[in-house]
């Protein structure tokens, strides 16, 4: 595939974190996928996924200084399939507990927020945590969720919290678990994105 | 509900998956890709594969391997040894691996937990640690290095805060007295460490049958265990380890 071809799957690279799973994942699909930090692609393609590890103050100061950020937003606000992994769904929201307070992309309503100390309870989540409605298990990593809002689609719970472990907007979609690293289960997903 | 982690253990030497007790007497189980597909399609929950002899022959761990079982397998795996430096981590994961382990480099060089967390994310770096019995330290278990065959005078319990607080994501407690006895895991041991660090605690060595687990899991407060000869040598399946988990009420991945 080209990377300007118009059935392109671009994964936006922005530094964060690593992309490799996330390609090898689509790859077992037998979709090809496109790794790019251009901002032309970004917008030129069918579809974009935006994943992402790692912290929301330095994710945000990558995208603005690799000049990404009114692509991703542009894209996401397209009405073209959209999908943001864990760090790439937490900032599509409008502000994020981490770093002392990051206001993120604002492309979705609604607030991210650092699990509670419980004790006796691990942050970050890490592991294999279900999800309603439908109680599949799906691979989480991270020490702050999304508050449930309109958009929500799938909940989980840690921490004594409901979050929003999948919000859904139109052909834009988010999750907080790890599809790639999710086993079947988490191909199904992805392979339900890829025919929206 | 989080559920608690089966985690298969792959020692690959000279490219072949390999088992022995305490370091000795190795039997070729098979290739490290094959298996590691076999044990993510029969349920386990994430996988660890350790270069062991990586170290000892001064080379780098085998990127090739890595990137064959991210091509194959869809669920978390990790990887440790040869880890030297941080371009080593990098390599790894940009391999496609979901986190590296770091054992006796780290008790050399403790920089390099927060070098990799800084670099790649807390959740990458996996601290693995070898403590043995011993009445040299305050909580009854020193630190080993080395493949069990250096003493460090180091409290495990203070090691295991130390490198939470330095940035390890995960910690590895490899029991060098119950290692390889398939007797269950040192429950002691893996309780003081899971209780003191705010990272899940994984619990390693010993496990011989499930029960084993539903005991580390009820007693011990792991997050995580590891399991190796129990599995490899077909007496049990990963299936079967988590059904026994479930019917204790364990909270388990079922259905994969």
């Amino acid at each position: 595939m080209e990377p300007n071809s118009p059935d392109t799957i671009a994964i936006v690279d922005y530094g964060a974190g690593n992309l490799t799973s996330v390609k090898n994942a689509f790859a077992a699909l037998g979709v090809e996928t496109v790794v790019t930090r251009d901002p032309a692609v970004v917008t030129a393609a069918a579809r974009v996924v935006f994943p992402g590890v790692g912290a929301a103050l330095s994710a945000m100061e990558s995208l603005r200084s690799l000049g990404l950020e009114d692509a991703v937003k542009s894209a996401a606000a397209s009405g073209r399939p959209f999908l943001g992994i864990c760090l790439g769904m937490q900032i599509l929201f409008e502000h994020s507990e981490e770093d002392g307070g990051v206001d993120t992309l604002g492309i979705l309503p609604g607030r991210v927020r650092r699990f509670p100390k419980v004790p006796g309870v691990k942050v970050p989540q890490i592991g294999w945590n279900s999800v309603a409605p439908g109680n599949e298990f799906y691979y989480f990593v991270h020490s702050y969720y999304a508050e449930k809002t309109a958009d929500t689609a799938l909940v989980a719970e840690y921490a004594g919290v409901e979050f929003s472990a999948m919000v859904r907007r139109g052909k834009l979609w988010a999750c907080q678990f790890h599809p790639e690293k999710s086993g079947r289960v988490g191909l199904k997903l992805l392979s339900d994105w890829l025919s929206i | 509900m989080l559920t608690k982690r089966v985690i298969p253990c792959l020692d690959v030497r000279a490219g072949r998956v390999t088992k022995g007790v305490k370091f000795k007497n190795n039997v070729d189980l098979g290739d490290p890709v094959e298996m590691a597909v076999a044990y993510s399609d029969g349920g386990a929950d994430e996988l660890v594969f350790y270069d062991i002899t990586a170290s000892a022959e001064h080379r780098p761990i085998d990127i090739g391997m890595v990137e064959a079982v991210a091509k194959s397998v869809r669920i978390p795996f990790a990887v440790g040894g040869g880890i030297a430096s941080l371009a080593d981590m990098e390599r790894v994961i940009l391999a496609g691996a979901e986190k590296v382990s770091v054992n006796s480099l780290a008790v050399a060089n403790p920089q390099i937990i927060s070098d990799g967390a800084r670099a790649f994310g807390a959740q990458c770096i996996v601290l693995g640690m070898d403590p043995v019995k011993s009445d040299r330290v305050p909580s009854g278990y020193e630190i080993t290095t080395r493949g069990f065959r250096e003493f460090t005078g180091m409290d495990a319990v203070e090691w295991a805060k130390r490198a939470a607080g330095l940035g390890a994501g995960e910690i590895v407690v490899n029991s060098v007295n119950a290692d390889g006895t398939r007797e269950g895991f040192e429950l002691t041991l893996t309780r003081l460490i899971a209780e003191a660090v705010d990272v899940p605690g994984v619990a390693s060595g010993g496990a011989g049958k499930p029960a084993h687990l539903v005991e580390v899991f009820r007693e011990a407060k792991a997050d995580a265990a590891i399991v190796a000869g129990m599995i490899h040598f077909g007496d049990y399946t990963i299936a079967q380890i988590k059904a026994e988990m479930s019917a204790a009420g364990i909270p388990t991945r079922m259905g994969w």
